[in-house]
């Protein structure tokens, strides 16, 4: 990785494109969920509210059972909030689906297709044709360190490769807000690091807003613009940290004080969480 | 050090799996037609040297010389086409629309959950008991040994589907939704080719049901078929005719067995030997 001009300057273009657009892309509205279990309602989320500007890496780390993955949900229209509403550029999308993308932490691949034919099934579903989809595809999956695994079925390929398949597939669906539902979480350290690496550069081609998931303090600081912490059921912002680390970032911005700093804040946070919790 | 004396003091040995796999085909094959050929000259000895009864047990012999009478003087090439008809046909009807009865479950959990325990029961039913009702209701013709065969197939495929698309990961389904499918595109995209190899593995199982409920069909009441020739022949006591008519049924009953792995492949081709 080299510094070079253009993502250097990254930083500055966001901050002044809050004030050049009078909308948020992806607002997030007083979204509540309750839930009813063993006869007894329970709150899953509360009162969430978010303004995501274009193009930002947005990261959110809670204790698990902060209802992150309820979030997701309803931000993908798969699930109803009991309150509140998701609007993307100024548009009500709640319930809809088909709006972001959206990516698991499996990689739901499909067995009998081949990594080719399985990146493309989003377009499939908007109706290009095969042919047509492959095309645009097979460039995509070479330049992203896949090719000569574009005729492979799914279980040849490493976690890693598969998980990079399972991106590319959410990427060609082409919408302008990705969710990534911690992606890296079931690979090994090494590879984890060299996925976000990854992730990162595409980021940085793409210019999508991305919306992650994840347990890893590290990762979140190391990859987003911003983190929302959130607490303990029922789930709600804590707190929202501006990360303001340099990029592009690699390996040595894991080392920089402003890391470490901004690591042991983060770890405060989610030990009082974890004490609340019991 | 060591390593390079072993080198230097000749040709290396190489493992070679292929080959050796290779080998174990072929002699396996090469055995296999040996017992064969063993348990029908043994079959041959036996009754010659009447060590077996050729009344009761035939001969090889006797069988082809009275199978060659029969498909060249009579009618068994007909009871042969009658036969494998109906079972083809009520075969392919049975799967087919068992395996859409067992998808069509997926579209609404209410409608599966009313209709699986009636399918349960009526899988119980034995089918071949019902034979003689079903002559009635469908003539003694073609027809009754078709809905036999049918029947005989249908509740299977339609369970075996119906496992196969309980066994669909959800997940699938979400992430499928999150990219804009509709319930169609879901259906088709993974529903289908999830469930298919639970559909393709009751193929095999089904041709041979298909079989049973036609040969049954015909022991009721027929006109033709080999079922209705060997009860024909066994009523006059021809045992020859009889045992030409179960090495028929087991040929044909092998020839269908290959033609379902033949459809197998095709279902399954461009998958993953493995998934």
């Amino acid at each position: 990785m080299t510094m070079n001009g253009s993502s250097g300057s990254l930083a500055s273009v966001d901050s002044s494109k809050g004030s050049e657009d009078e909308l948020s892309k992806l607002e997030i509205i007083g979204c509540s969920k309750f839930f009813k279990k063993s006869g007894e309602a329970f709150c899953a989320l509360k009162e969430v509210t978010m303004n995501v500007d274009d193009g930002r890496f947005i990261s959110m780390v809670g204790p698990s059972g902060c209802g992150k993955s309820t979030l997701f949900n309803i931000i993908a229209g798969l699930m109803k909030p009991s309150s509140g509403k998701v609007q993307l550029d100024g548009k009500e999308i709640t319930n809809e689906n088909g709006h972001v993308g959206y990516m698991l932490q499996k990689d739901l691949l499909l067995p009998w297709r081949t990594i080719l034919d399985n990146v493309i099934i989003g377009l499939e579903i908007r109706g290009v044709s095969k042919k047509t989809a492959r095309r645009r595809a097979l460039p995509i999956l070479q330049k992203y360190g896949l090719k000569g695994f574009e005729s492979d079925h799914p279980d040849a390929l490493s976690g890693g490769m598969r998980q990079r398949a399972a991106l590319i597939r959410t990427l060609l669906y082409d919408r302008d807000v990705i969710l990534l539902d911690e992606p890296f979480g079931a690979l090994d350290a090494q590879t984890r690091l060299q996925m976000q690496t990854w992730l990162l550069q595409i980021w940085n081609d793409f210019r999508k807003t991305v919306l992650f998931v994840t347990h890893d303090i590290d990762e979140a600081i190391y990859l987003s613009d911003e983190i929302y912490v959130f607490t303990h059921r029922p789930g709600q912002i804590k707190a929202r940290i501006d990360v303001g680390l340099p990029r592009p970032r690699n390996e040595e911005t894991l080392m920089t004080g402003r890391f470490m700093d901004l690591k042991k804040k983060l770890l405060v946070m989610l030990k009082e969480e974890r004490e609340t919790a019991g | 050090m060591a390593e390079r004396k072993t080198e230097e003091s000749g040709t290396p040995f190489i493992e070679d799996h292929e080959r050796k796999a290779a080998q174990l085909r072929w002699r396996a094959i090469a055995g296999q037609i040996i017992a064969g050929a063993v348990i029908i000259l043994l079959w041959e000895f036996l009754t010659r040297i009447q060590w077996l009864d050729a009344y009761y047990w035939s001969s090889p012999g006797t069988i082809v010389r009275t199978g060659w009478k029969a498909a060249t003087e009579g009618t068994l090439l007909e009871d042969l086409a009658y036969t494998s008809g109906a079972t083809i046909i009520g075969f392919i009807l049975g799967t087919v629309t068992g395996s859409v009865l067992g998808l069509s479950f997926w579209w609404s959990t209410l409608y599966s959950k009313i209709t699986e325990p009636y399918l349960i029961a009526f899988n119980a039913v034995p089918k071949l008991a019902l034979a003689p009702v079903l002559v009635v209701m469908f003539g003694i013709g073609f027809n009754s040994k078709v809905v036999l065969s049918f029947l005989m197939t249908v509740i299977v495929a339609a369970l075996a589907a119906y496992s196969g698309v309980k066994n669909v990961d959800r997940d699938l389904e979400k992430m499928l939704v999150s990219l804009g499918a509709k319930r169609h595109h879901v259906f088709f995209k993974v529903i289908i080719p999830a469930s298919m190899p639970w559909m393709v593995s009751i193929l095999k199982i089904n041709i041979s049901l298909a079989l049973a409920g036609t040969i049954v069909g015909e022991f009721i009441s027929s006109r033709q078929g080999i079922g209705r020739m060997i009860l024909y022949a066994g009523q006059v006591l021809n045992m020859d005719l009889v045992w030409v008519g179960v090495v028929v049924l087991s040929v044909l009953s092998i020839v269908m067995y290959l033609g379902t792995v033949w459809i197998e492949r095709w279902l399954m081709r461009g998958r993953n030997p493995k998934s």
